[in-house]
């Protein structure tokens, strides 16, 4: 209990002191996590979207696969993506290996999977009870994918908002492909394995801390913009034809 | 109500709106349709052939095929056997030159100019395009309003807006106006009649007797699947040819 209380007291000095290491940690976890999440989105909307609308022998098993894929290890995903960057290994040329840029693409390959698959959920739902229509409409593959996204944004945003939770409390993968180093790739949860491994525990639980008020505000600021977004297209100005 | 959804099973190849053929769509010919799903068959042996102007109006009890039909002439469900025909062209090749209008509307999550919008994009259509549209139809002044905030018969005006938004020659209206007020009611009807005087073809499920002799020009009664009468409106109402037809003119139960 002694812990935590100091903890707490530790979190709101250094976040008070305006602590630019922490700042800094905070920054990078942000910068790689929310990188990873729109890269995801990107891929993972349209091909959750497509997965909505299409038929087609096998779809069963990608299915499977994909939800499957939710549960990735961290740590094989560091691995694979480790020896893809690595000197020796096929992209080894991008010198990307202890980057934020190998974190967020170890990141990004962790939540596709989560952004397709809830997607696919959702936006199927949806397609039941527009299919009809689209068909009488003839609207082609890509005019029935474009409408669903859009008129399934705002559900879509909780599905953005479980993969950037996903990457941000997400350690095992960044640690191998950033090498948790300071001032380069130390992200929160790094600094945090870090600091419990050498025994600082009142530090660690700080920055558990601060990474819980960040998710908790990233999480906030969603939901307000979600309803606020609501509101305006509900009520704003009509799209001009 | 439509009581069967696209499976895989009656699913059709996709069609492009594109490069849609002139000429006119009627008349309409349907031979032998059939359509049989795994529980059993829901239309068998349906000819049918339809004149180039006027409203038809389909009716028959609950489960006697009305809404597959439509579907099938409007090109959603592929028969098991048989054909449609709309002046050579078979369903899935009109689907483009004609719109449905659904029992229970399906409106996009945006606002009621939005879904106008929608459709308007596609065909080049103009903002003054649907603000006459919006007027037409009653909700000029809900145009900001999302579209799922309206009302049953609102949300039936806004679905009838969008599909004629789309200037089809043929209009199918599945039940329309079940369980609208009257004042909806009386609307949709004026905005169907309007769009048959200038030469869209209605075919209009209703089980509203009073309706039906109100707007039909023909009646094509359908019973257990089958057309067990297709007679002007003028021969039917008074004297239907048909037992069932004439126990459900009177009120009887038709089974």
């Amino acid at each position: 209990m002694q812990d935590i209380g100091e903890a707490f007291h530790l979190a709101l000095s250094l976040v008070l002191s305006g602590d630019a290491d922490l700042f800094e940690i905070v920054g990078l976890s942000l910068q790689v996590s929310l990188s990873a999440t729109l890269i995801a989105c990107a891929i993972g909307l349209p091909v959750g979207a497509l997965l909505a609308v299409s038929r087609f022998r096998g779809r069963g098993a990608v299915l499977v696969l994909i939800n499957a894929l939710m549960g990735l290890p961290p740590v094989v995903v560091g691995l694979l993506v480790y020896l893809y960057l690595s000197r020796s290994g096929p992209l080894g040329f991008l010198g990307l290996l202890y980057t934020p840029g190998a974190m967020i693409v170890a990141q990004t390959i962790l939540i596709v999977p989560i952004v397709a698959a809830l997607s696919r959920q959702v936006l199927e739902d949806l397609h039941g009870e527009y299919a009809e229509q689209f068909r009488s409409l003839c609207l082609t593959r890509w005019q029935s994918i474009t409408t669903l996204l859009w008129d399934g944004r705002y559900a879509l945003m909780t599905v953005g908002l479980a993969g950037f939770g996903r990457a941000a409390a997400e350690v095992g993968a960044v640690i191998i492909v950033g090498g948790n180093i300071d001032h380069l790739t130390r992200v929160m949860t790094t600094a945090i394995a870090l600091e419990t491994s050498k025994g600082d525990l009142p530090l660690a639980l700080a920055l558990g801390i601060v990474l819980l008020v960040i998710a908790l505000g990233v999480n906030a600021g969603v939901q307000m913009l979600r309803m606020s977004a609501a509101r305006q297209a509900s009520y704003g100005a009509a799209a001009n034809v | 109500m439509s009581d069967l959804q696209i499976t895989d099973a009656v699913r059709l190849p996709r069609r492009r709106a594109a490069h849609a053929p002139v000429g006119p769509l009627l008349p309409l010919s349907v031979s032998g349709l059939r359509l049989d799903i795994p529980r059993g068959t829901l239309l068998d042996g349906v000819d049918l052939t339809l004149p180039r102007h006027g409203c038809t109006v389909i009716m028959g009890p609950n489960g006697a095929g009305k809404s597959i039909l439509l579907k099938l002439l409007h090109g959603l469900l592929a028969p098991t056997a048989g054909s449609v025909s709309w002046n050579g062209l078979p369903a899935t090749e009109a689907t483009a030159r004609q719109a449905l209008v659904f029992q229970k509307p399906v409106l996009l999550r945006r606002s009621v100019a939005a879904n106008l919008d929608f459709v308007l994009k596609a065909r080049g259509g103009n903002r003054a395009r649907r603000d006459a549209l919006l007027a037409d139809v009653g909700l000029a002044h809900k145009a900001r309003q999302p579209a799922r905030s309206l009302s049953g018969g609102e949300a039936q005006r806004l679905a009838l807006a969008r599909a004629l938004a789309t200037d089809p020659e043929v209009l199918f209206l599945d039940e329309p106006t079940a369980s609208l007020d009257p004042a909806s009611v009386q609307v949709i009807e004026r905005i169907v009649g309007e769009a048959c005087a200038r030469g869209t073809r209605i075919i209009f499920v209703t089980h509203d007797i009073g309706q039906a002799r109100r707007i039909a020009d023909d009646v094509v009664f359908l019973h257990r699947g089958r057309v067990a009468e297709h007679s002007a409106a003028a021969e039917f109402f008074p004297e239907p040819r048909s037992l069932a037809a004439r126990d459900y003119l009177a009120g009887r139960i038709v089974l």
